[in-house]
């Protein structure tokens, strides 16, 4: 499978000449289980350390050891971090995609591979440097079984003899790699420094590509959505924390596990926290609820399938108005799909989760750092509203390493809605489950184990009315669902914001989640290449806010980005417009699996331009 | 000859000061002569004899005839009922959040040993403080009376049909799976139920109950197995069960010679004179066996099966701080800005 779309450029001759420094992508081709993930991780952390900006895409298998996996870096010194299409450096380390990865590239792309492939007998329009891995790797790695573990630091050292990355940010990196492993550490670093030496005497630089130090990092941090969401959920307060086993969500409440172990037990030994691994997505749902009903703080983390397993409680949350916040690290559907591909396909199913008329808010984070802050927003209104709210991550976000600015610690408390406790009843005497008193659609509740005759109240699924009492009258239907859709309605008040950029221009672009990267390159592109200005205005938040529509209102062509192939979030933009602005929404969607790229929604949305 | 004026005497108060009217409930709308209405009584009066606060029971339930009942008992108490056999999640996911709370589950035999089996076999593993009850008539009363899976081989519907799969049988599952309080009776058998009840309110750990339950509207008739009469013909209870709290002072009725006792965690006692000689209900390989010599003979075996009364609770098991998670402080859940910079440090 070729991961690289051939892409015009300039020819390989001029290309030569001219010096690229800090401006590149870098694929790695492997097998799976053979380490190429601490040598990947050490080749990106050098080059953030020498200040370039920096960003790392594994694209694998679901599978554990031996199929084909792709690791892209991509160096740019203006910031940009999406995705880029085209491939400037292949690392050909995988004998079973090797001849296909190489066929697959643009003219002039430089091709680092393992001798024996004799790769550079299939083109002669590209850039070959081979190395003997074996025979290095057997010189500095006496133990046969290590060897094929070590064998993919070598090329570490021989990309950074080529792109002139210091070794010495080379051996920062593998230490912090493996921390508390000196004996790997070493004999990892003396494979790097093989690499280096090999190269430096044996090969010479025919390719344009440099590293060069620069200022663009200092400060910030790398990590992967998954890690920030867990970090984010620990200093939201999480109390319970309930889940099922599935990519890529899975190591988002591992690493949560991790950090509240390190950081949630009392100084008598004690969690202050519950985290249990259920039977499936039913019993984590579940168990949220159940939770939330009795007043912690839970969530679940899940993909796709688990969302689907999980829609009769989320309608049950809805109806009985129950607490939970839900991170759905979306993949590619429908089905089992691409369990370890990037979508953005659950917005339409999630938003209406559940049967009968059901509505739910979904937080769209784009970036670690809002996986971090989203996560005090999700259970701070999950609390506010007394619902299900939903965390619309997605495998991009959540598995790969993005640079960012350190998280700042949350500057809001925990909120915990409108909780009446036994001396608010002493006070009151009683109160109505369900009642409006405050007009904005809200009701008190009580938590179980409230001291007080008159705290308890029925919660249940089926229809009731005012008092939590059993009804299947139609006014206490009506009524009761015309408040819940109230709340629904007060929520658009209360999410985040999008993020809206503004000029003169009559083309907006509305976007979400990971598509902005692509989308901030695009825009820049479209600015220098076309000469086309557009607008921007990034979603955050369903429900929607006055922005969407103001926005929409100031333009006469609203592109929708979006991963998924049936524009699902301009679906539900079309429910909420008025209905003469629809024919201004287009839709410009991607489905490949792969993060989405600047240059496919430049050249798409340039195309329906007419350009 | 009495002379004396004679008044109402004040109502018989519980060891809190609360009278049995404070464990009612709403009035049931089950048909009139449902055995669950029968196990609502015997729960509430085990409740107010134990002296439970109401305020600290919650009541989850699935969906059916028997997850209806927490609306007909105890209203002091907080019930949800939730989906159709996913009780067991949402009674753990409150007990997690506050393990202080008592919790009295409330299934049928639908709800647990068809759509919920998963549910209810991963509970059972789990021994979380709860006491599971499931009010057993072998068919689906609210849909109007189609088979469960708890149904015997050869029982009839009334409309004619014959159940051709063998039963599940929860107690031997139970067991199985590591309940740690495995028992079964009868709806009709008020003393034995009671009982049961008290102890398992002692109990600390999954308690697991199987009531059978006769549905006098679908499966009450000549040839169905969870019918009264059928009941009053083959229950073969194990032992006479006592049980005595650890409040009250009454010594032991039974003669010593052929009684088992079980201290209980709290160290209350639960008395089981045997009727079968050498039945050690803290033997959990004798308890399967018996069930399923029980099954061989035709006869519905009741009684406590199988009791451990010290063994860890999942809440042991997840090490969680006795002050309940639902009522920790900003300062405890939320780590402090030294955390979050000493994390960020590490990730530069």
């Amino acid at each position: 499978m070729a991961t690289s779309d051939v892409a015009l450029r300039e020819s390989s001759g001029e290309s030569e000449r001219k010096r690229v420094v800090n401006n590149m992508s870098i694929q790695v081709a492997t097998v799976n289980g053979s380490g190429s993930q601490s040598s990947n991780t050490v080749l990106l952390r050098s080059i953030f350390q020498m200040g370039v900006p920096v960003s790392g895409k594994n694209l694998f298998p679901s599978n554990i050891a031996g199929l084909p996996t792709w690791y892209t870096i991509r160096a740019n010194k203006d910031g940009y971090i999406g995705r880029k299409k085209e491939i400037d450096f292949l690392v050909a380390m995988n004998p079973e995609t090797a001849q296909e990865d190489v066929m697959s590239l643009a003219a002039g792309t430089a091709v680092l591979y393992d001798e024996p492939l004799n790769l550079n007998k299939l083109r002669s329009d590209l850039m070959f440097y081979g190395v003997p891995f074996d025979k290095i790797t057997a010189s500095v790695c006496p133990e046969a079984k290590l060897r094929k573990l070590v064998k993919n630091m070598v090329y570490v050292g021989v990309v950074a003899k080529l792109l002139d990355i210091d070794m010495g940010e080379i051996e920062k990196a593998i230490r912090k790699q493996f921390a508390t492993k000196v004996k790997a550490a070493n004999l990892n670093l003396g494979a790097a420094k093989a690499g280096f030496d090999y190269a430096s005497a044996s090969l010479t630089k025919h390719d344009p590509y440099f590293i060069q130090r620069m200022d663009k990092t200092a400060g910030k941090i790398i990590i992967d959505g998954n890690s920030a969401a867990a970090l984010g959920c620990m200093f939201a307060g999480v109390t319970v924390v309930t889940w099922y086993p599935i990519t890529p969500s899975s190591s988002l409440v591992e690493t949560l596990i991790d950090y509240m172990k390190e950081y949630r037990i009392t100084k008598e030994g004690k969690a202050t926290f519950a985290i249990v691994q259920a039977e499936d997505e039913l019993a984590a749902i579940g168990m949220v609820l159940g939770a939330g009903w009795a007043g912690a703080r839970s969530m679940t983390a899940t993909a796709g399938p688990g969302i689907s397993l999980m829609s009769e409680f989320a309608g049950l949350s809805y109806y009985a108005e129950v607490p939970g916040v839900v991170w759905d690290i979306q993949r590619v559907g429908p089905s089992t799909g691409l369990p370890t591909r990037t979508s953005q396909g659950d917005i339409l199913s999630t938003a209406f989760l559940s049967h009968g008329d059901t509505k739910h808010i979904m937080l769209i984070p784009s970036s670690v750092a809002e996986c971090f802050s989203m996560a005090q927003d999700a259970f701070n209104l999950a609390e506010q509203f007394q619902t299900l709210v939903f965390v619309m991550s997605d495998l991009d976000l959540g598995m790969n390493n993005w640079m960012s600015d350190p998280f700042e610690y949350p500057t809001t408390p925990i909120e915990r809605g409108k909780i009446l406790t036994k001396e608010d009843l002493d006070r009151l005497g009683s109160f109505q489950r369900y009642k409006d008193v405050d007009g904005d659609g809200v009701g008190y509740r009580t938590l179980p184990g409230t001291d007080h005759p008159a705290a308890a109240y029925f919660a249940r699924g089926s229809g009731h009315n005012e008092k939590a009492q059993y009804s299947e009258r139609a006014d206490d239907y009506e009524h009761n669902m015309e408040r819940v859709n109230k709340k629904f309605e007060t929520a658009r008040s209360f999410v985040p914001r999008p993020e809206v950029i503004t000029g003169k221009s009559k083309i907006g672009i509305i976007a979400y989640g990971t598509s902005h990267w692509g989308i901030t390159e695009a825009r820049d592109q479209m600015r220098n290449e076309y000469g086309i200005e557009t607008d921007y205005l990034r979603l955050r938040a369903y429900p929607f806010t006055r922005e969407v529509h103001e926005f929409i209102e100031k333009h006469d062509r609203v592109y929708v980005v979006e991963q998924n192939r049936d524009a699902q979030m301009l679906c539900l933009l079309k429910l909420d417009i008025r209905p003469e602005l629809v024919t201004r929404l287009r839709s410009i969607a991607h489905i490949h699996g792969l993060p989405l790229d600047a240059r496919s929604v430049t050249d798409e949305l340039t195309s329906m331009e007419g350009k | 000859m009495a002379t004396t004026p004679t008044s109402t005497p004040p109502p018989k108060t519980n060891r809190i000061g609360l009278t049995v009217l404070d464990y009612r409930g709403s009035k049931t709308t089950l048909c009139a002569g449902c055995g669950h209405n029968a196990i609502s009584e015997r729960i509430l009066d085990a409740m107010f004899e134990m002296g439970v606060k109401p305020e600290h029971v919650i009541k989850p339930s699935g969906i059916g005839c028997s997850s209806k009942t927490p609306a007909y008992f105890m209203s002091r108490a907080h019930s949800f009922n939730a989906v159709h056999g996913r009780m067991p999640s949402v009674a753990t996911g409150a007990i997690l959040a506050n393990h202080k709370l008592i919790a009295l589950g409330v299934s049928g035999d639908g709800d647990t040993a068809s759509i919920g089996i998963g549910q209810f076999v991963h509970l059972m593993r789990r021994n979380l403080p709860i006491i599971y009850i499931i009010e057993d008539n072998g068919v689906y009363g609210l849909t109007k009376g189609q088979f469960s899976a708890t149904a015997d081989v050869g029982s009839k519907l009334k409309t004619g049909v014959i159940n051709d799969l063998p039963p599940i049988d929860t107690c031997a599952m139970a067991v199985e799976l590591g309940a740690t309080f495995v028992a079964r009776s009868f709806s009709g058998d008020k003393k034995q139920l009671h009982s049961m009840l008290k102890a398992a309110i002692a109990h600390r750990g999954t308690v697991m109950i199987d009531v059978v339950s006769p549905c006098v509207t679908f499966n009450d008739h000549e040839g169905s197995t969870k019918s009264y009469k059928f009941m009053k013909d083959h229950e073969e209870p194990l032992q006479d069960i006592n049980f005595i709290p650890v409040f009250e002072e009454i010594d032991v009725e039974y003669d010593p010679g052929a009684t088992v006792q079980v201290t209980m965690h709290d160290g209350s006692r639960l008395q089981l004179r045997k009727i079968e000689e050498d039945y050690d209900p803290t033997d959990r390989v004798r308890a399967i066996t018996r069930l399923h010599e029980a099954r061989e003979k035709n006869e519905v075996l009741t009684g406590v099966f199988y009791v451990n009364p010290n063994a860890p609770t999942f809440m042991d098991v997840l090490n969680v701080i006795d002050q309940p998670l639902t009522t920790l402080s900003e300062s405890v859940v939320r780590p402090g800005k030294e955390v979050l910079n000493e994390v960020m440090e590490e990730l530069r």
